[in-house]
């Protein structure tokens, strides 16, 4: 159920994050969702792309250190509130959430938040229980 | 009673007597060494020279070399040249690389140890009537052991402080009235920035001058400590596989170190050829101690590369000198005072499962050692989590600290990111331009 999630070690220096962009922009790859967590000396470029083997393959040839990772995808009301009730959900289930980052759909009135947890199966259940729906690879790659 | 000189017919001998005093003493001392080490008679033997070959300083270089290799082989007794009984003093190097060298004194040994240290505290203008603040470490390290008991001959009132407790070095130095100070240079230079923030002037404290030594420094910085602290500054040198500091000094006239030469016989050699060179010429440094009883050892190549010279010093001295150290033969780094080798590095990546592709950066900030270890991280080895690859930086931080005895700042970097120069990486850039 979980969708895949690339993971770029991106170097504190200029001009690193247009060539990621750049290598992706050329082998078709649209991005859909981005976050990056920054250090001082480093960045970890996360993304959701709609072709992830391709933009995976691409990176790896280039020499960039990657990692693929399950993360859960889960789609909210664009309402205020609706966030919180699905964070609300995974904090009854004691599911802690490591980091987070979410998307507007283009034409439904929704959201799509990218989460990372540490064991995805227990928090994609809590989420459905509670009645949340959740994205998959196919979703991510008709968005 | 205030003194020019320690040792004024030593300090001030005539070149002929000081040649003939060196060819008796190398003479007894060659004969001592193939009597009672095994090593070095070996080696003597292998290269088809006797005791009786060596008639004066002119055939010493017929002896064998010895490299700091041989004293790891040979550790801990195998240099040895007297009985345990006869020992009063174990002192080891500040270094970490696998084996640590340990020397061996006899009471003589450390007498004239102690001496060495007392010409270069009369040679900065000590007496009786100074008060010598020894702020180089004490313990294993040479540093505060021989300034301590040069400054004791001297008959200065001696504050055996030790490294640190910078506070406490300022309340000693101000309440006791310390006129010199004994340190690393790079502590100096830290005193100097205290003392500043504590709002005194150079003009406030009765320092007059500084013995600073244990790893290199500039004639910049020597400006710096001696603004900061309103004293002359003065270098000195030593190594422990000869005594410790003391080897040679500096006198009034700065401009670089006059060799106690009636204890440690200099050379200077070609370092891929071993052959002796000139007077004036570029190479590695080599000592042949003299005197030494339990552990003498002769044609020590200590892996400095300096010039020697015998122009003549306004201070009156005689003395050979030597220029400060230019570099190394060996890739060995001192930072903070510590002998760093990249091997250990490499040792330390491959113990916790990395690859050994590493690069060691060393600068010089606010006149301390900056010490950084950038680390090629495997695609296994990344994950997407910040803290995971900070608490990797911190494991191999500790790892390292654990082997070197100082702490550097590790950056994990992406694979490749090292630049590679013709295919090899450069392991070491050294921005501090010291010389």
């Amino acid at each position: 159920m979980s969708i895949k999630q690339l993971t770029v070690f991106v170097e504190n220096k200029q001009g690193t994050m247009v060539s990621i962009t750049d290598l992706l922009a050329e082998n078709n790859v649209n991005i859909r969702a981005l976050s990056i967590a920054e250090t001082e000396d480093f960045g970890i470029l996360r993304l959701i792309v709609n072709d992830e083997a391709s933009a995976e393959n691409t990176l790896k040839d280039n020499g960039y250190l990657i990692k693929v990772t399950e993360v859960v995808g889960v789609k909210i009301g664009d309402a205020p509130g609706k966030l919180s009730a699905a964070l609300g959900v995974l904090d009854k289930s004691n599911i802690n959430v490591e980091y987070l980052y979410a998307f507007m759909a283009r034409t439904e009135k929704h959201a799509y938040v990218v989460l990372r947890v540490e064991d995805n199966a227990k928090a994609e259940r809590s989420l459905e229980d509670a009645g949340f729906h959740l994205i998959t690879e196919q979703d991510i790659n008709k968005l | 009673m205030e003194k020019k000189y320690y040792q004024k017919e030593i300090e001030t001998m005539p070149l002929e007597d000081m040649k003939k005093l060196q060819s008796e003493k190398l003479v007894k001392q060659v004969k001592h060494v193939y009597e009672n080490v095994k090593y070095y008679r070996d080696l003597m033997d292998e290269k088809g020279v006797k005791p009786e070959d060596i008639k004066g300083i002119e055939d010493l270089h017929k002896l064998p070399f010895l490299t700091k290799a041989d004293l790891r082989d040979a550790y801990p007794y195998g240099l040895l040249a007297k009985p345990l009984e006869d020992c009063v003093r174990i002192q080891s190097t500040s270094g970490t690389t696998g084996r640590r060298v340990v020397a061996f004194y006899t009471q003589k040994d450390v007498d004239l140890w102690e001496d060495c240290c007392a010409r270069a505290i009369v040679a900065v203008g000590g007496s009786n009537k100074d008060v010598c603040q020894v702020a180089y470490g004490y313990g294993l390290f040479t540093g505060g052991p021989g300034l301590n008991g040069g400054s004791h001959r001297v008959g200065c009132l001696t504050l055996p402080m030790s490294s640190g407790n910078t506070d406490r070095q300022i309340q000693f130095m101000t309440d006791l009235g310390a006129t010199i100070l004994c340190c690393t240079p790079s502590y100096a230079a830290y005193i100097g920035e205290t003392l500043k923030e504590k709002g005194y002037k150079p003009e406030d404290i009765p320092l007059k001058a500084g013995i600073f030594g244990a790893e290199p420094w500039t004639e910049e910085m020597r400006r710096g400590i001696e603004a900061s602290l309103g004293i002359k500054a003065y270098d000195i040198y030593g190594l422990t596989e000869t005594s410790g500091p003391g080897v040679s000094f500096e006198c009034e006239e700065q401009t670089g170190m006059h060799i106690n030469e009636d204890h440690f016989l200099a050379e200077i050699i070609d370092p891929d050829t071993g052959e002796v060179l000139p007077e004036g010429e570029k190479g590695e440094l080599v000592f042949t101690s003299l005197d030494k009883e339990a552990f003498p050892l002769l044609r020590y190549r200590t892996r400095d590369i300096c010039v020697l010279s015998r122009k003549k010093c306004s201070c009156g001295r005689t003395l050979i000198k030597m220029s400060k150290p230019m570099g190394r033969t060996d890739d060995m780094l001192i930072i903070r005072g510590v002998n760093v080798f990249p091997s250990q590095i490499e040792t330390v990546l491959l113990n916790e499962g990395y690859q050994p592709n590493y690069q060691i950066i060393v600068d010089r900030v606010n006149n301390t050692d900056t010490f950084e270890v950038n680390v090629e991280m495997s695609p296994e080895q990344f994950t997407d989590r910040v803290g995971d690859i900070l608490a990797m930086e911190k494991d191999l931080a500790n790892a390292m600290k654990t082997m070197l005895g100082i702490n550097p700042k590790v950056h994990l970097v992406a694979p490749k990111a090292i630049a590679r120069s013709e295919g090899k990486a450069v392991r070491v850039i050294d921005k501090r331009k010291l010389i």
